[in-house]
């Protein structure tokens, strides 16, 4: 399942200045409240986090380290 | 559409005045609206006016020789752009472009000496506002200029990675971070995170994959954060 971006519904204000940066149209206003209805479309870009003005998105990422990589904890 | 005084008291600038005074000032203002990636700005070029956004959020940015982008800062409802040019009468120090539609109030260069002139009190909000705007910058500055953000993004990314990151295991259990997140680790600027990011991957030393950061050479990563071994 791909990750979308982290919606805080409380935290919306129904501005729609995400929709407007979302160059692929991934997210919508349902009843003023911001939702993701095309995951698939949606290619992470952050541009959506970085116009919210009420931190109601947020992408966040996950760290990993390729498998071929052996993993040894050394300081 | 008519200049709103509800909207002019929300505006740093003129915390403070009175319903009289921004009647005055409300002469001088003028409005202007963008739509989504229209220029307002060019580096360089004459400046005009301070701009105040009242709607919607613009990119302050620089772009180097090699055609690659600074984000300087986003500006957001209620802030200014443009001021420093205003008041020291040189050429827009940045360009500004619209990231959603917007609608700016704008004053002209002459207008804005005018009004300092007229309401002098007004001079201790600019103060407070330049004041802030050269703090931002002195560690944008120190941040670009120095290498130890990327290295110490560097070391965040790989002890990360270290300790959550298998690929192959507790998929959608590994704690995930904001850009602004890392920026508060790595003690910095959102703005300044995304160029590093950037900066790491052009080097070979991660790959940004959707929603993750995969490090595809550690060895590399663990020279930039100075950690030995491995
Ligand atoms: S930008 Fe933020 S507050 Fe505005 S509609 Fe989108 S999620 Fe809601
Ligand atoms: S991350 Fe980009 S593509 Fe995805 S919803 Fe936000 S703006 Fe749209």
């Amino acid at each position: 399942m791909l990750v979308k971006p982290l919606l805080h519904e409380a935290l919306c204000n129904g501005c729609g200045l995400c929709l407007t940066v979302c160059e692929c149209g991934a997210l919508v206003l349902v009843r003023n409240v911001i939702k993701i209805i095309e995951v698939e479309s949606c290619g992470y870009c952050t541009e959506c986090e970085l116009v919210c003005p009420t931190g109601a998105i947020e992408c966040p990422f996950e760290i990993v380290i390729e498998d071929s990589i052996e993993i040894t904890i050394e300081e | 559409m008519a200049i709103e005084i509800d909207l002019l008291k929300s505006v740093p600038y003129f915390l403070g005045l009175s319903t009289a005074e921004l009647e005055a000032i409300k002469q001088h203002v003028f409005e202007q609206s963008a739509q989504r990636n229209d220029m307002i700005l060019l580096e360089e070029e004459a400046s005009q006016a301070v701009y105040f956004v009242v709607s919607g959020v613009v990119k302050v940015f620089k772009t180097s020789v090699e055609g690659k982008e600074q984000i300087l800062c986003i500006v957001k409802a209620g802030e200014s752009f443009n001021d420093i040019a205003v008041f020291d009468g040189g050429p827009n120090p940045a360009s500004v472009i619209a990231m959603t539609p917007v609608v700016l109030y704008g004053i002209t260069k002459t207008d804005m000496e005018t009004i300092l002139r007229k309401h002098p009190n007004l001079a201790t909000n600019v103060i407070k506002i330049l004041s802030k705007k050269v703090r931002h910058f002195v560690s944008l500055v120190e941040d670009l200029s120095f290498r130890h953000v990327t290295d110490r993004l560097a070391k965040l990314l790989l002890e990360y990675a270290t300790d959550h990151g298998r690929i192959s295991e507790g998929e959608g259990q590994r704690p995930r971070l904001t850009q602004q997140e890392m920026a508060a680790m790595v003690g910095t600027a959102r703005e300044v995170v995304g160029r590093s990011l950037k900066a790491l991957e052009e080097e070979g030393a991660i790959r940004m994959d959707r929603h993750r950061i995969v490090v595809v050479n550690k060895k590399l990563l663990q020279e930039m954060s100075g950690v030995t071994g491995g």
